[in-house]
């Protein structure tokens, strides 16, 4: 810890070395790993993992493209699922945000704690708990016990968004915009949703991202449909062709990217308040 | 009205609806929450309650069917030896796991919230975004590639002439194994890696919030370097390094799949719950199984709270 | 002159603060008032009644005589000019000044046309389409003044506006908003802690404590006959003397203002001109002010100030002088602090 603590003395002399190292040292421990990923989706090798691949080929894109038809319905099932629990989660945690930024009121506090808990809790809970909800009412499992838990855990991430931004809008605002002669709903139009627009934009490709690769709830709540990350942990269970997972892979690392970077720009201008309790 | 009303008589739905609302702002609050309201409290904690409601049936043990009178003897299950080890095994990880997050987040936390102007700023919150959402699995199969007895890790360790300090802690009793895929040292690296975005960004959030002129003035006063980090920047970033616990604490606390893709074959209480609940199909004992971490994250949240760190959330 | 804003017993409570505590009040029809107070003491409260984003607790508010209890803000015809103008930041200058047009439904043409005339109003003719970013603190006053003269209310409303500008641009625009007024022959209601401001734009100042009007009057009145030592302290930063230094110097056994520029100073034992008291003092404080200098000065456990011109000041801390000041300068009032 001295190194962080001279940090302090020497600030305008710029950062210390050892913190420098340690920062970027940690910084290559979160990245290294994807970049092996990457890197074994082109190796010759199938059956195992060794280091470095024997030999490198481009023909498991291919194979992933024409040869395997497994991959397709997980794919489009798990877009479907990601695109409507964010629409759920888009409208209830706006609401949520909304209301909960307007007033000060008995259990604001609890209800506030409330929405985070889907993602407090371990999602194993989520899940467990879901499915003997679902086992109590009959419910039986298809593709809308899937969309339901994801809506579940998404819209904490929408709320975590909205509410930041709720809270930088001026309530002046608001009385500026009743005071020049608009209504409620006017307001809402003209003022309030251009400015939280950008931030429930970035809440929603959050949720996305979040809803695409979810993996622990999503095995409680489904049936015998299957997602992408469900598709591929039993391929990490049961390999087949190893670099073909590698391919989805760097499918889904990419997919993931675009939203995030997406919600970044978006809200860059402000605080950063997308993931800091996702 | 005619003379203070805007010239424009307005008869509008909406703009009725606006004068209503404006009377009775309280409604308007009670209907923007009552639909989330709704669905949290009775999708999930309904959910939650259900799960509860099961933890306290018993598995007949002769039919395998699920006995529905309330007793505790299921919860009297978790304290054979057996179930309790896997308990006690995962909370012993997740507390390495949370105190070496904690270790290794501050230093990149502390350099983004203190030195990183910039692009560098943004460099860095994209470098601990990135990881935080990209996809678990991705990252956990990333890691079953680098343990891999013929891996990455084995390759520089040979390259290095390290081999013999790889099968040295590989033959260590307990954390040991075949090969790191196949160890506790290993389940602990992936999880510490999976886990530790959730920790630096809300170290980095309570951070930032330190304004630098606090450490001018403890200098000022007469504290060195070290005595500044003691009693000034650790005491303030502390609700941020709880508040972040609470995911690594929490997070490894209920998962199941880190174990079962890499580790060895002794369970943890995610993996209990879900073998149990699964092809045991005893439903009761797994409810009881995943009170436990509810428990656990009860009393975690409550001091959490206490200590201020959900203001940093 | 018809009224304009009335008030009758009105009062507002926040749990177990009285923020406006049974006020009454009635502001004419192309008035400038001025509500002055220290922070906290209700006049920005009374405002937001008049805008209508508070309701009286009890009472009544009439604008132009009719009742607006449950009046939405968007149903009122006074606009307000905010403390921190409430500029929207997703819009441009122009977008801002015709938001009230457009929320009325003014066709894009006429509105764009009078936006531009409100802007030139307030000499920012060619700013319609800068972001409200590119401007500096006084332009931005200058824009929230148009953005709600644009719709020719009925009362303008000004919370503080001139309290973020510094001294030159704030005595400018004080000119500014006092000519405009005059011009355009609306009702104003200006809410300020400053009482120079207050004194020096205003036709009628309402001073207020602790959610009460204590008095109101013409900036003459106000200033040369506090009703309460209050008053006279706050406003003229007066010297209130007890009862009884009062009627022991020249004046009535009431609580009684005596302002600091009336006090004269002199060395000890000097002659007492005709009609005028005098006080035997010994000076604690001097403070240089430019022009003059103010000197404090302790007579038992009184406590004088006395505003002095500077070239006529010799004295030291600690100096015996004799205070005298002439007796029509004490002005009693009927309260008591």
């Amino acid at each position: 810890m001295s190194s962080d603590a001279k940090a302090v003395g020497s600030k305008k002399a710029g950062s210390p070395l050892g913190l420098r190292i340690a920062a970027i040292t940690g910084l290559l421990f979160l990245h290294l790993p994807l970049a092996l990923i990457i890197l074994y989706a082109f190796t010759t090798e199938e059956r195992s993992f060794q280091f470095p691949p024997p030999g490198y080929t481009t023909k498991w894109f291919g194979v992933a493209w024409y040869e395997r038809p497994d991959i397709w319905p997980p794919l489009y099932l798990s877009l479907k699922v990601a695109a409507i629990a964010t629409l759920m989660a888009l409208v209830l945690g706006t609401l949520a945000a909304a209301a909960l930024s307007r007033a000060k009121f008995f259990g604001r506090e609890t209800i506030s704690l409330l929405f985070i808990l889907p993602i407090a809790l371990p999602g194993i809970i989520t899940g467990i708990s879901l499915r003997s909800a679902f086992d109590i009412m009959g419910l039986d499992f298809s593709v809308w016990t899937i969309i339901l838990g994801h809506a579940t855990f998404c819209i904490v991430v929408v709320y975590n968004n909205a509410i930041a931004r709720f809270r930088r809008l001026s309530g002046n605002l608001i009385e500026a915009s009743m005071d020049l002669g608009a209504d409620g709903f006017q307001t809402f139009r003209y003022v309030i949703l251009p400015q939280i627009g950008s931030a429930l934009l970035a809440g929603g490709m959050l949720a996305f991202a979040l809803s695409f690769d979810e993996v622990i709830v999503t095995t409680f709540t489904a049936g015998q449909q299957s997602t992408l990350p469900i598709w591929m942990l039993s391929e990490l269970i049961r390999p087949r062709q190893r670099p073909v997972t590698n391919v989805v892979a760097v499918f889904v690392i990419f997919v993931t990217l675009i939203p995030i970077l997406a919600a970044y720009y978006l809200t860059r201008e402000g605080e950063h308040t997308g993931g800091a309790s996702k | 009205m005619t003379t203070a009303t805007l010239e424009r008589p307005r008869t509008s739905l909406l703009t009725a609806l606006s004068d209503t609302f404006f009377r009775q702002p309280k409604l308007l609050t009670l209907l923007l929450l009552l639909p989330p309201l709704l669905w949290i409290g009775v999708v999930y904690v309904g959910s939650l309650f259900a799960l509860l409601l099961q933890s306290f049936y018993s598995l007949d043990d002769f039919s395998g069917l699920v006995n529905h009178q309330f007793t505790l003897s299921t919860y009297a299950q978790l304290f054979e030896e057996a179930n309790l080890q896997i308990i006690l095994r995962t909370v012993l990880m997740a507390a390495l796991v949370t105190l070496a997050s904690a270790i290794i987040a501050f230093p990149i936390a502390y350099y983004a919230a203190r030195y990183a102007r910039g692009w560098t700023k943004a460099l860095f919150y994209l470098a601990v975004m990135m990881p935080l959402w990209s996809s678990y699995l991705v990252k956990v199969y990333a890691w079953k590639l680098i343990l891999a007895k013929e891996g990455i890790l084995t390759w520089m360790a040979e390259g290095l002439h390290l081999k013999w300090l790889l099968d040295g802690i590989l033959a260590l009793p307990v954390i040991g194994g075949p090969s790191l895929s196949f160890s506790y040292i290993g389940t602990f690296l992936v999880f510490v890696y999976v886990w530790i975005p959730y920790m630096i960004l809300p170290t980095q959030a309570a951070l930032e919030r330190v304004p630098s002129n606090y450490l001018e003035a403890a200098a000022d006063l007469g504290a060195d370097p070290r005595q500044t980090f003691n009693t000034v920047i650790f005491p303030l970033a502390l609700p941020g390094i709880i508040a972040g616990s609470i995911f690594t604490f929490s997070l490894t606390l209920g998962d199941y799949i880190i174990p079962q893709i890499v580790g060895n074959s002794r369970l943890m209480i995610g993996q209990a719950v879900y073998t149990l609940q699964g092809t045991a199909g005893n439903i009761p004992l797994a409810a009881a199984f995943a009170v436990v971490p509810m428990a656990i994250m009860g009393v975690y949240l409550w001091m959490a709270k206490r200590m201020g760190a959900f203001d940093v959330l | 002159m018809p009224s304009a804003v009335r008030f009758e017993n009105v009062s507002r409570r926040f749990g177990d603060v009285r923020a406006v505590d049974d006020v009454s009040l009635d502001i004419a029809s192309g008035e400038f008032f001025a509500m002055l107070g220290p922070s906290g003491s209700g006049k920005t409260t009374c405002l937001r009644l008049i805008a209508g984003f508070e309701q009286p607790d009890d009472g009544h508010i009439y604008i132009f005589d009719e009742a607006v209890e449950g009046v939405p803000p968007y149903k009122r015809a006074v606009n307000t000019v905010f403390q921190d103008y409430a500029l929207f930041p997703h819009m441009t200058v122009g977008e801002n000044v015709a938001y009230g047009l457009m929320i009325k439904g003014v066709g894009k043409a006429e509105r764009e046309q009078k936006a531009l005339a409100a802007l030139e109003m307030v000499k920012l003719g060619g700013y319609g389409a800068r972001r409200t970013s590119q401007l500096s603190g006084g332009q931005r006053q200058r824009v929230a003044l148009a953005r709600a003269l644009v719709n020719d209310p009925k009362v303008l409303l000004l919370d503080e506006p001139l309290g973020a500008l510094d001294l030159k641009l704030r005595e400018q625009m004080q000119e500014e908003l006092k000519s405009l007024q005059k011009a355009l022959g609306i009702t104003f209601v200006f809410v300020t802690h400053d009482q120079g401001e207050a004194l020096s734009m205003a036709d009628r100042v309402a001073i207020f404590n602790e959610g009460k009007i204590v008095q109101v009057g013409a900036p003459e009145e106000v200033y040369e006959r506090p009703n309460s030592p209050f008053v006279a302290d706050f406003v003229n930063s007066s010297n209130v003397l007890t009862p009884q230094f009062a009627s022991g110097h020249g004046g009535t056994s009431k609580w009684t203002s005596l302002r600091p520029e009336k006090i004269m100073a002199f060395a000890a034992g000097a002659p007492v001109p005709d009609g005028h008291a005098h006080a035997d003092a010994e000076i604690e404080t001097i403070s240089y002010q430019g022009a003059v200098t103010r000197l404090g000065a302790a007579i038992g456990d009184m406590h004088l100030i006395a505003q002095v011109p500077a070239a006529a000041t010799r004295f030291a801390v600690g100096d015996a002088v004799r205070l005298t000041w002439p007796k029509t300068a004490m002005v009693a009032m009927e309260g008591g602090p």
